[in-house]
C-alpha cells in the first residue's frame, strides 16, 4: 500500500492544486480580472487553498463554511484574510453551497470558482495527482481517494486508467451524523456536476468511527498524521486490500491531521458522539 | 429480513422511526416492502422506476450503484443505510 500525503502542499492540503488550477483556467478565460471578488462554499481545505492563492493573486476572498467546522480551519481563514460568511451548521456543506449560489446570484462582482461544477477541479488531478502516481508506480491495482466533490476520483481515476487499464477506482465517503443532516427534504440533497458516479468501480461509506480507527492505524504504524478523511481512505483501502491475493493499492491522503487537533475524537471512545455535530470533510 | 436505516429526512413518513425491518432479497424488494407500508415514500426513494437522483442506497456499507443498483442482493441481517446526496469537498 503507498499513500499519496497530500497534506505536504503549501496550505496543507490537496486543495492546493484545485485552487491554482480554478484560477488560472479563470484568469486565462478573462472571467476573473482585477477588481473582482471571490466567493466559495467550503468546510475548509478549498478556503484555505484559494485564500493563499488569492492573496498572493491580490483577490479578496469570502468562504461560506459550515458553523460547526474545527477552529483551526477558521482561525486559518482569517490570518489569510479571508471574510467568512457562516452557514447553518446542521445544513452540513449543502447548506454552504445553498447559501454561496444566493450570495452570488445576489452580488454579480462576485466570481465564484465553485468547486464542486469547475471542470478544472477534476483537470488538476488527472494533470497532476494522478500523472504524478502514474509516474511513481509501475503498476497500481487500485485507487482510494476521499469522496466530496469527486475531483481526485474524476481526474486521477481517469488518468489512471490511461497508464492501468484495470486500476479499480474507489471512493471512500462519509457517513454523516444526524446532527448535521437537516435537510428539508431528500430533493435538498445535492450531487456535484463533476461527479458521475458511473465512473466509479466502488463507493464505500466509512463511519467517523472508522475513519478514526484508520486514523489512529496511520499513526501508530506509519507516524503518519492523518485529517479525517485519511482515516476514511486507509479504512476503505484496508477493506479493499483483503479482497486482493496480492496488488498494490494507492491511498490519497487529503490532508494532515494538524487542522483537527482541537476535536476530541482522538482519544474519545464513543468517536461517533464527539464527531456528530460536525462537517470533517 | 434487513435492518434499514432511515436518515432524518424521511422520518415524517415513517412515524419518526430511524431504523426499520424489511423484507427482500434485493434492494428493489425491501423499497417495495417500505413502501406497502409506507406509501409517502414512493415519491421520495423512486422516480420512474430507479432510485431517485438525490437518493443513496447502502447495503454492506457500499453505494449499490456501483454494485447492482436495485437488483443489489440483500442477506437476511444485511443492513441497508437510506441517505441523502450530500456536498462534500472541504
Amino acid at each position: 500500500m503507498y499513500a499519496k500525503l497530500e497534506g505536504q502542499n503549501p496550505s496543507g492540503s490537496i486543495k492546493d492544486r484545485i485552487a491554482k488550477a480554478m484560477l488560472d483556467a479563470a484568469e486565462s478565460s478573462g472571467e476573473l480580472q482585477p477588481g473582482r471578488r471571490l466567493l466559495e462554499p467550503t468546510s475548509g481545505n478549498t478556503g484555505i487553498a484559494l485564500a493563499l492563492a488569492a492573496r498572493l493573486r491580490g483577490y479578496p476572498l469570502t468562504c461560506v463554511i459550515p458553523a460547526n467546522v474545527t477552529a483551526e480551519r477558521r482561525r486559518l481563514l482569517e490570518l489569510y484574510g479571508a471574510e467568512i460568511v457562516e452557514s447553518p451548521g446542521e445544513e452540513g456543506s449543502n447548506g454552504a453551497v445553498r447559501l454561496a449560489i444566493e450570495l452570488a446570484e445576489r452580488d454579480p462582482s462576485y466570481f465564484m470558482p465553485f468547486q464542486y461544477a469547475n471542470e478544472a477541479n477534476p483537470r488538476a488531478h488527472y494533470e497532476g495527482t494522478g500523472a504524478e502516481i502514474a509516474a511513481a508506480l509501475d503498476r497500481v491495482d487500485v485507487l482510494v481517494a476521499g469522496l466530496g466533490t469527486g475531483g481526485t476520483l474524476m481526474g486521477a481515476g481517469e488518468r489512471l486508467r490511461e497508464s492501468f487499464p484495470d486500476v479499480l477506482v474507489a471512493a471512500a465517503e462519509p457517513l454523516p451524523g444526524d446532527e448535521v443532516m437537516g435537510l428539508r427534504s431528500l430533493e435538498d440533497g445535492y450531487v456535484p456536476p463533476i461527479l458521475d458516479v458511473s465512473k466509479l468501480d466502488r463507493k464505500l461509506l466509512v463511519s467517523n468511527t472508522e475513519a478514526v480507527s484508520g486514523l489512529r492505524l496511520l499513526l501508530e504504524r506509519e507516524g503518519v498524521l492523518g485529517g479525517v478523511s485519511s482515516g476514511a481512505v486507509v479504512h476503505a483501502a484496508l477493506r479493499l486490500a483483503d479482497e486482493l491475493d496480492e496488488g498494490v493499492v494507492v491511498c490519497v491522503l487529503a490532508d494532515g491531521g494538524w487542522k483537527y487537533l482541537s476535536a476530541d475524537f482522538w482519544d474519545a471512545t464513543d468517536v461517533d458522539t464527539a464527531m456528530g455535530r460536525s462537517v470533517w470533510w | 429480513m434487513a435492518a434499514v436505516r432511515i436518515p432524518p429526512t424521511l422520518r415524517a413518513e415513517v412515524g419518526g422511526a430511524r431504523e426499520l425491518e424489511a423484507d427482500g432479497s434485493t434492494v428493489a424488494e425491501v423499497i417495495d416492502d417500505l413502501i406497502e407500508r409506507y406509501p409517502p415514500l414512493a415519491g421520495q426513494l423512486l422516480q420512474d422506476g430507479e432510485l431517485a437522483p438525490f437518493v443513496n442506497v447502502y447495503v454492506g456499507g457500499e453505494d449499490v450503484r456501483t454494485r447492482d443498483g436495485l437488483d443489489t442482493p440483500v442477506r437476511t441481517g444485511d443492513q441497508l443505510i437510506l441517505l441523502p446526496a450530500m456536498a462534500g469537498g472541504s
